[in-house]
């Protein structure tokens, strides 16, 4: 048991009320505990009244737990009010769970971001459960004129043993909401956990197996009009004119015009991107008449001149370039060599370019990762009604409340009048942070005068922008005659983003170390895409180190082992963003639950692992090659993410990593002719299906007691290298360019 | 437009539209059945499966004047109470992540059981394979599977 001021921080956040009906509410502030830069300036109210996250409990005893953050399959609307509901000591039973809508106007960090949502709810969720419980057996006591010490609690009922007392919480619940709110509570100890770490099912499983209404698709309102734009065929490309004649007469068809989504003055900020901002709506009764109209349409457009876009990313001034010209796949191949001779320095450690011209063995590989595409299954879509000054919305979103001052702007409408109901994601990882199409949604509501659901296609989507970054890396690695890694050497760019992390493994653990960056503009846009950056990097990093391994005689596990064993006990340089110990120990734990030691004969292995987003992640994928196709048996998991909050779900987020890590691996892959993108559905874009899954996939997870972190990023990123370098066994050949496909014929 | 009468889920239902239209869109927009999702919308994705005359069909692609006759089970209508040998399944293994594409894989399953109540594992992969799941929940979709085939 440990004891938690409710006061997290300046900013009390624990509000108690009666509800009308009967029964409490306990509001708090879902995440005033972690205040992780950006969110400061944005200030917090006066009025408690309106808080983003709450326990509700009804006189009956029914409990509901609010959702703040949205869901999109990281099983978030589970796991958060579970750790509530632990502290509660609800009965899990008697819990239903809501999401909760958009309150930006009080709160921050309700958004889908860099694994985040447990680990920086812990805290918070904890205290705010266990100061319900209290209060409640305050109100016991109170009832019972009895020492609240006397008071104990099981699953939704609050006990006086000496006195043979039992309520269940409902019957205290008008009391309690009277109290005052405690300013410390006791929290639970880990090994009296009843709920966390005890698997519970999805709170939406039910609905999703009968296909009851649950995403932004699905939304409907009385009189709503459905819409559909049309963008530029090619990066670099502007609309010019359209011929809308033949459209405008087709049935159901109440309007085509054209608009912009962005005011030219209006100053971006981090997720406002968005190449195409002058488009073509086509409005109507149904989606299909809407779909056939925008066919129909012929459009002409133009080359967009060159321009620099200010951006405001968290209060750090940025220019973007975003230069003229129709990008070929080949010409941004050719600046990225010419980018890559003339690298920023990002970290140095000892004097490597003396050792690299003097050392025993010097390995150097390039490395190439090409566009990908989210290809969420759910594509774009949003909901908007404006009336007047007010806006209401509703759809799939990642980052709402970073949405919102675009909207805004855009509209002419103060924020404080723009309600966002969120509704389930099919799918983010990452694309739906950049929710440009929710404020085009709104401009044609508002034209309109109308709600309206706007839809993208599939071609749509895939061809709208918001890419992975096109990366490259070279490394180079130093042995001395002892195969001792003695310098390390890491140059790596991308088009239009810059991947490298300068401060991870092997960071720390070679004395002499360069890492070195570079950009090169592109009008093409680019975003965060799962695990950003890391699920470049983690995979030409950890092939790389495969391959120095085998350079210098050891076996792969045992040289990134002594290699964090140099980082424990002489860390070279500032900086290291990981814990040698954790990161080993996956490392180990891997080892033992694959059974490194005793491979079977046919089957060639890989190994890798990463860490990021505060989590660790080694790997072990186990492949053959079949009538010449790759087929793979298993791979076996080993994470290190603190205490796991609901491991059946935990390990199916883990399952979907590493599926999706092979997917992307072998076969995504974006490239441009003339800016046009060269896929544009699922025809052309290969996704991985069940054919090319892992027949099976076994997770650990590390027990050691530390706070949970995240876990819809970090088992992603490894696995491609623990593919390559099991490729690398079967074929006999490196993997250096995804994707993989290309080169096994596969 | 023109008038076509229905079977959707064991209902009779009238609707008025372009006789081009697919079955997808009469379902979502017309009648208000949004379970079956759209993806790709060139049977690619397997997200708008549904059941006409007990074949799974890709709704995206089929075109409305081609349904009248034929008896139509979207995923509201595989079972009354969600409780499909599939359906159960699904839940026992809590197969979903974002969960779009589920309904699809649901009925993708439920006519592969209907017509091979035992099927290898070859022949899951094969009749899922036009099911995309862009989160990865292929391994749990195919024990769910197993678990289905063993109650029939």
């Amino acid at each position: 048991m440990s004891n938690q001021s409710t006061k997290l921080d300046r900013r009390s956040f624990l509000k108690v009320s009666a509800l009308a009906g009967g029964g409490m509410m306990l509001s708090f502030n879902w995440l005033a505990g972690c205040k992780p830069n950006a969110e400061e300036a944005l200030g917090m109210p006066e009025d408690w009244f309106r808080m983003n996250g709450y326990i509700r409990i009804g006189d009956n005893g029914l409990i509901t737990l609010m959702s703040p953050n949205p869901e999109g399959g990281q099983n978030v609307k589970t796991s958060m009010p579970m750790i509530l509901a632990e502290e509660l000591d609800a009965d899990w039973t008697k819990v239903i769970v809501e999401q909760a809508p958009l309150d930006t106007d009080n709160f921050t960090r309700q958004f889908i971001g860099g694994s985040q949502a447990i680990r920086t709810g812990w805290t918070p969720l904890r205290t705010a459960g266990a100061t319900a419980r209290q209060m409640l057996m305050r109100a016991a006591a109170q009832t019972w004129n009895v020492p609240v010490s006397e008071i104990t609690t099981e699953p939704g009922f609050i006990l006086h043993q000496p006195g043979n007392k039992k309520a269940h919480f409902g019957e205290m619940a008008n009391l309690a909401a009277t109290l005052p709110v405690p300013e410390e509570v006791d929290l639970k100890a880990s090994q009296d956990f009843k709920i966390i770490g005890t698997s519970k099912k999805n709170v939406d499983l039910n609905k999703i197996v009968t296909g009851k209404p649950l995403f932004g698709m699905d939304y409907k309102k009385e009189g709503m009009l459905y819409a559909m734009i049309i963008h530029p065929p090619a990066f670099g490309n502007k609309l010019k004119s359209f011929d809308d004649s033949q459209a405008r007469s087709m049935p159901g068809i109440r309007d085509i015009f054209q608009f912009k989504s962005l005011r030219d003055d209006y100053k971006r900020t981090f997720f406002d991107t968005v190449q195409f901002t002058d488009l073509i709506a086509i409005v109507g009764d149904s989606t299909w008449q809407v779909l056939q109209a925008k066919k129909a349409i012929k459009a002409d457009w133009k080359i967009q001149e060159g321009y620099e876009e200010q951006r405001d990313m968290f209060g750090r001034e940025a220019v973007r370039v975003v230069p003229k010209g129709l990008e070929n796949t080949d010409a941004q191949e050719i600046a990225m060599k010419q980018a890559a001779q003339k690298p920023q320095t990002q970290r140095k450690d000892g004097n490597p370019e003396a050792v690299f011209s003097t050392a025993a063995k010097v390995i150097e590989r390039t490395y190439t990762g090409p566009f990908l595409a989210h290809n969420c299954m759910e594509p774009m879509n949003f909901f908007a009604h404006v009336e007047g000054d007010k806006v209401t919305c509703a759809g799939p979103l990642q980052k709402p409340e970073l949405t919102e001052h675009a909207l805004s702007s855009r509209l002419g409408i103060p924020v404080e009048n723009i309600e966002i109901e969120m509704t389930r994601l099919g799918g983010g990882y990452g694309r739906r942070s950049y929710a440009h199409w929710l404020i085009e949604a709104a401009v044609i509501s508002q034209k309109m005068n109308a709600p309206v659901k706007l839809v993208y296609t599939r071609e749509d989507d895939m061809t709208g922008g918001v890419y992975r970054s096109r990366y490259q890396a070279t490394y180079r690695a130093a042995l001395n005659e002892n195969n001792q890694l003695i310098a390390f050497h890491v140059n790596a760019g991308g088009l239009p983003e810059n991947p490298l992390y300068a401060n991870r493994f092997p960071a720390g653990a070679v004395d002499n170390y360069l890492a070195e960056g570079w950009e090169v503009p592109s009008n093409i846009t680019t975003g965060s895409f799962r695990a950003p950056r890391s699920n470049f990097m983690a995979c030409v990093e950890q092939s790389f180190l495969d391959e120095v391994a085998e350079a210098a005689g050891k076996d792969p596990i045992d040289f990134r082992l002594e290699l964090l064993a140099k980082a424990k006990a002489n860390p070279v340089g500032e900086g290291n963003d990981y814990d040698p110990d954790r990161y080993a120990k996956v490392l180990e734990l891997v080892r033992e639950k694959a059974n490194w030691a005793n491979s079977t004969p046919g089957v060639s292995r890989g190994v890798s692992a990463y860490f990021c987003h505060n989590s660790y992640a080694a790997q072990v994928l186990d492949m053959k090659i079949v009538d010449g196709q790759v087929q793979i048996d298993k791979v076996t998991n080993a994470i290190d993410c603190g205490l796991v909050v609901n491991p059946d779900a935990a390990k199916n987020l883990c399952e979907g990593a590493v599926i999706d890590g092979i997917g992307t691996a072998m076969y995504g892959a974006l490239t441009f002719e003339n800016g046009v993108i060269s896929k544009s559905n699922f025809d052309q874009y290969r996704q991985i299906r069940m054919k090319e899954a892992p027949k099976s996939i076994e997770t650990y997870f590390v027990e050691n007691g530390e706070d949970p972190s995240g876990l819809g990023e970090p088992a992603y990123p490894p696995v491609f290298a623990a593919l390559a370098n099991a490729l690398y066994k079967a074929t006999g050949n490196r993997f250096y360019d995804q994707p993989f496909s290309r080169q096994s014929n596969s | 437009m023109a008038q076509f009468s229905l079977n959707i889920n064991g209902k009779s239902v009238q609707v008025d539209v372009d006789p081009n239209t697919p079955l997808l869109w009469v379902l979502r927009d017309h009648l208000d059945l949004v379970g079956t999702k759209f993806g790709c919308g060139i049977a690619q994705c397997g997200a708008c499966t549904v059941h006409v005359d007990g074949e799974a069909v890709r709704s995206c692609s089929y075109p409305i004047s081609i349904v009248e006759d034929k008896k139509v089970v979207t995923i509201e209508g595989l079972s009354e109470k969600g409780d499909h040998p599939v359906q159960k399944a699904w839940v026992e293994h809590d197969v979903p992540q974002c969960g779009y594409c589920q309904s699809g894989q649901i009925m993708s399953a439920a006519s592969l059981l209907a017509r091979n109540p035992k099927p290898t594992d070859e022949e899951i992969t094969s009749a899922m394979n036009g099911n995309i799941c862009r989160c990865g929940t292929y391994t749990r979709i195919k024990a769910a599977i197993k678990t289905a085939s063993q109650t029939l």
